[in-house]
């Protein structure tokens, strides 16, 4: 039953029917059999229904075929995953861990990469699925925020910023920086940003240090603390400029990129943004939107990155993580990810190389007239190293978060 | 412990040993860090840095001041409120039904009723909806500042609408001992005001059953988390909220400061207890010569509706936020001007209901059993302690009350590596203990002023008259107790049914509460789950409160000097 079993999942996952017999594929076979009967918990924000509704069903699919559980543990924030796992390195837990898998990216990655809190290299690299990984267009798939992934983290989906509007109360957004902050001072008080260090807000000044810094290549270096003043200048004078016209004259921030979104919805503000291209139509679907909203993105591209999933050094289950980390990156998996009605996350794999079956998946998916075609898109412009995070946040707080200046 | 006595020093050395390690691992989780050292990321050396790292933190000092006097307006005029009401009041009708009212609203957790009244509030909310556009004009919410405004304001509102109720019911547990009713009837033949009757003679005789509590509250409300993050500031935040931020920061040094920040917290809690027992040591002075002047104060009423009024408003505003959220837990789509949904669906609350039968039985298992240990636990060293005829020490109230002083985020992060340490973390029991650590100090300051105020002449009596020890604990004491014993199980199910982080913390992702899964999914800020899931975490404690309130009116239907008759 269980040959029957694998035998499925391999047709399932299209992997040993396309490919030869090779020593990797026999390493693979080893981790199925090891992986069967893990139990993996699954460390994942639960904040979104659909998210957790997409995991329950991935979920499902890998203990029916290779005999792995998954237990989605819903956090509110990763951060105190990586605490979790830091207080069990601490004590000497170099086993048995109480987090097997942990949906990540960015800074979190970057502070348990640098603590040696994550499982040895390049198990990622050697799932079967990876060759349908789109790393020629998809660059950050390989490099997380300017940091090598190293095969500790497996790409799972993309993001990329993008603006909403409500095409009941404006024609034509404002498709650059500029243009929004003429936007905002014509219509004040129906523009803001959540507040850094919130993830979205730190997104929000992060694109906007992309399109006033002089120099982009800085960026892809660690913050040089001598510079750093004179290289955020115009991004402090842009700042300066929007604040006054902000939402509550920034006084009071959205707290998040739901919040802002509600903010859209009840009219308070006239443009919001996410980090998911296909989040508006999800939420029109949902109800949380009016249908009348679209989406846009600058002129010269937005800022965009990949999150993965990564294996703390102490899992218990680093095999059965394995195979779930590979079910997540097959076609049949990322193309019900990428559709608005499950979740709407786009996929990291290159839809063009897919054998025709699976491509053929993809090219029916009809994304709803809220998400921006690929083209439409434009380019991914790509995160700065996590020190200027650190760094932007810093310098926000003492100008815009310390009260009365 | 020099004078060990096996039978009188049993409970607390239970107590000891389950309140000692977490503690004390607790304490060096977080004083440690301040001082620089956690070698797990590579800071060996004890130093001085972390506390200079904090006090460069931008806007630190607005940060402390605003936790201060926010937590320190709140509580005083929620006890000041509470107090003129049930001085106007006590002994009515009214009374009565605005208490009917009050002991549910406790049930409420703090982060709910933070959420319905923000969305009672804010511009595009509930008021403003139903006033809009035919009565204000706005046909897109205003861009006024009510909610997170810089001064608090908003946030100290909500924090009197959460300590109000708490208060009431522990006043009214007060007043309602025979004695204090006899005192009334003397005021009022006397010919004083209701009102002056009140503050003149009730009160000194009840003020210390509130004092403690009172503290506690104080405590709470410079500290508090989850109201500051939904109605406070944020251009800077108040101390507490920002040190969850710091201490959940991907950048891992900045733990340090965090832990810093932490001491600072509890310098911030205990200053401001120390700012009220002054405050309160003036007012005692000031009012003695007042007291004993004999003046009656007759006309009161328009003191007496103020007070009506103002107890009136926070009821109807929390009642209110409890409409709103069951509205919203029902709602689609629900946008800005329309007064209700526009969509309504069940789906969220049957999606809720179906995961939820195993999640609410883990709840409720861990609740029931952690009220019921703490509160017989607390029972048992109290029992103690009065037979031996010594007070709980001083240093066994300290241990007992530390968990409720310091931040629990800094703290957790030593319970967690105490419990990894015994290889216990993950399961059920220690997240059960962990439970208890944060529950036994609620257990002890709901229960410890009734079992002090006991009449001892009731035991004596049913010694000389042969009894043994367990009987008259549990056929005198026990019986007489029911209502305070009660309350207490209740408040301590609340409390443990409350706890977010000590089960996600301790319990790995293993034991998942109603809690955990709410505040999980709650970090989406979908409304129409946050509203599900925060009904679901009500609807416990407010069984248990009114499980609380039911049994003695069951039970003492023939004792009238036991019923509850305000």
């Amino acid at each position: 039953m269980k040959r029957l079993l694998i035998a499925a999942a391999a047709l399932i996952s299209g992997l040993f029917t396309l490919q030869p017999v090779s020593a990797q594929d026999s390493d693979w076979k080893d981790v199925l059999d090891e992986a069967k009967g893990q139990t993996v918990y699954f460390h994942a924000w639960g904040g979104e229904p659909r998210i957790n509704a997409y995991i329950q069903w991935a979920a499902r699919e890998v203990e029916n075929l290779y005999d792995v559980r998954v237990v989605h543990v819903k956090v509110s924030d990763t951060a105190s995953v990586v605490s979790q796992v830091l207080a069990e390195k601490s004590v000497g837990k170099t086993s048995g861990g109480g987090v097997d898998l942990v949906w990540i990216n960015g800074e979190n990655f970057a502070a348990m990469k640098t603590n040696e809190l994550l499982a040895e290299p390049g198990w990622a690299q050697s799932l079967p699925n990876w060759t349908y990984v789109d790393t020629e267009n998809k660059p950050t798939v390989l490099v997380d925020f300017t940091v090598p992934t190293d095969g500790q983290e497996s790409p799972w989906g993309m993001a990329k910023l993008v603006f909403m509007f409500d095409t009941a109360r404006l024609d034509t957004p404002p498709a650059s920086l500029d243009a929004l902050l003429a936007y905002a001072k014509s219509n004040p008080g129906r523009f803001s940003y959540p507040q850094p260090p919130n993830f979205y807000g730190t997104t929000f000044l992060k694109q906007a240090l992309l399109n006033t810094i002089a120099d982009t290549s800085v960026l892809s270096a660690p913050v040089d603390p001598d510079q750093f003043e004179a290289q955020t200048a115009p991004l402090f004078n842009f700042l300066d400029e929007l604040h006054p016209h902000l939402w509550r004259q920034g006084q009071a921030f959205p707290k998040n990129a739901a919040h802002m979104r509600q903010l859209l919805a009840d009219s308070e503000m006239d443009i919001a943004f996410s980090f998911n291209p296909g989040d508006a139509s999800g939420a029109i679907v949902n109800g949380e939107l009016p249908p009348t909203v679209r989406t846009f993105v600058f002129d010269g591209g937005t800022v965009g990155n990949t999150h993965f999933v990564a294996i703390p050094f102490n899992s218990s289950a680093q095999e059965g993580a394995q195979v779930f980390a590979n079910h997540l990156l097959s076609p049949m998996a990322q193309m019900r990810k990428q559709d608005p009605e499950i979740w709407g996350d786009p996929t990291v794999l290159n839809v063009a190389d897919l054998p025709a079956n699976e491509k053929a998946l993809f090219d029916t998916q009809d994304l709803r007239p809220a998400t921006l075609t690929p083209e439409e898109l434009g380019p991914t412009l790509p995160e700065p190293h996590p020190s200027w995070v650190t760094a932007l946040e810093q310098a926000w707080a003492t100008r815009y978060g310390a009260g009365g200046q | 412990m020099a004078k060990f006595r096996p039978g009188s020093n049993l409970p607390s050395l239970i107590v000891v040993l389950l309140l000692a390690g977490p503690v004390l691992a607790g304490l060096a989780g977080t004083v440690l860090p301040a001082f620089g050292y956690l070698p797990v990321l590579g800071a060996r050396e004890i130093t001085l840095e972390p506390f200079a790292q904090l006090f460069s933190m931008p806007g630190l000092l607005q940060s402390t001041a605003l936790s201060f006097w926010t937590g320190l307006v709140a509580s005083l005029v929620s006890l000041a409120i509470v107090l003129c009401f049930s001085a106007a009041w006590s002994g009515t009708q009214t009374f009565q039904r605005v208490s009917r009212f009050l002991s549910p609203l406790l049930s409420v957790p703090h982060a709910a009723a933070a959420i319905g009244l923000a969305f009672l509030i804010a511009p595009s909310g509930f008021l403003a909806r139903l006033l809009s556009p035919w009565a204000t004009g706005w046909e897109r919410p205003p861009d006024l500042l009510l909610v997170n405004d810089p001064y608090g304001v908003a946030m100290t509102l909500g924090l009197i609408a959460k300590e109000v109720p708490f208060l009431f019911l522990l006043t009214l547990a007060a007043l309602n001992r025979p004695e204090i009713k006899s005192y009334t009837k003397v005021a009022a033949s006397l010919g004083y005001g209701r009102m002056s009757g009140f503050f003149k003679v009730i009160l000194p005789q009840i003020y210390p059953l509130i004092r403690l509590p009172m503290l506690a509250v104080i405590a709470y409300s410079t500290s508090v988390v989850d109201v500051a993050v939904i109605l406070g500031p944020t251009t800077p935040a108040p101390l507490a909220a920002r040190l969850v931020v710091w201490m959940n920061d991907p950048d891992l040094s900045l733990r340090l400061a965090a832990s810093a920040g932490a001491l600072l917290q509890l310098g911030v809690s205990a200053g401001a207890i120390l700012v009220y027992l002054l405050f309160e040591a003036i007012v005692t002075k000031l009012s003695s010569t007042r007291l004993a002047l004999g003046h009656r104060i007759k006309s009161d009423g328009a003191g007496r509706m103020a007070a009506l009024g103002t107890m009136v408003f926070i009821v109807s505003a929390m009642c209110l936020s409890l409409l709103v959220l069951i509205i919203w837990s029902l709602a689609k789509s629900w946008w800005y001007p329309a007064p209700l949904p526009q969509n309504w669906s069940i789906s969220a609350l049957s999606m809720a209901l179906m995961q939820t039968p195993q999640i609410l039985g883990t709840t409720i298992l861990l609740g029931v059993l952690a009220a019921l240990i703490s509160t017989s636990l607390t029972l048992w060293l109290l029992e103690t302690k009065t037979h031996a005829a010594e007070p709980v020490d001083h240093q066994l109230r300290t241990l007992i009350f530390v968990p409720l002083l310091l931040p629990q985020i800094a703290f957790l992060f030593g319970l967690k590596m105490l419990f990894l340490m015994i290889g216990l973390d993950g399961s059920f029991t220690a997240v059960l203990l962990a439970h208890l650590v944060f529950v036994l100090p609620y257990a002890f300051l709901a229960l410890s002023d009734p079992w002090q105020r006991q009449d001892p002449r009731y035991a004596r009596v049913a010694a000389s008259m042969g009894a043994s020890r367990a009987r008259i604990f549990f056929r005198v004491q026990l019986p007489m107790l029911t209502r305070p014993v009660l309350v207490t199980l209740a408040v301590a199910l609340a409390v443990s049914v409350g706890q977010y982080l000590p089960t996600l913390m301790i319990g790995a992702g293993r034991v998942v509460t109603v809690t955990t899964e709410s505040v999980a999914l709650a970090s989406g800020g979908n409304r129409q789950i946050t509203a599900v899931y925060a009904l679901l975490q009500l609807l416990i404690p407010f069984a248990g409160f009114a499980v609380a309130a039911a049994i003695p009116a069951v039970l003492f239907k023939n004792r009238t000097a036991l019923r509850l008759d305000a």
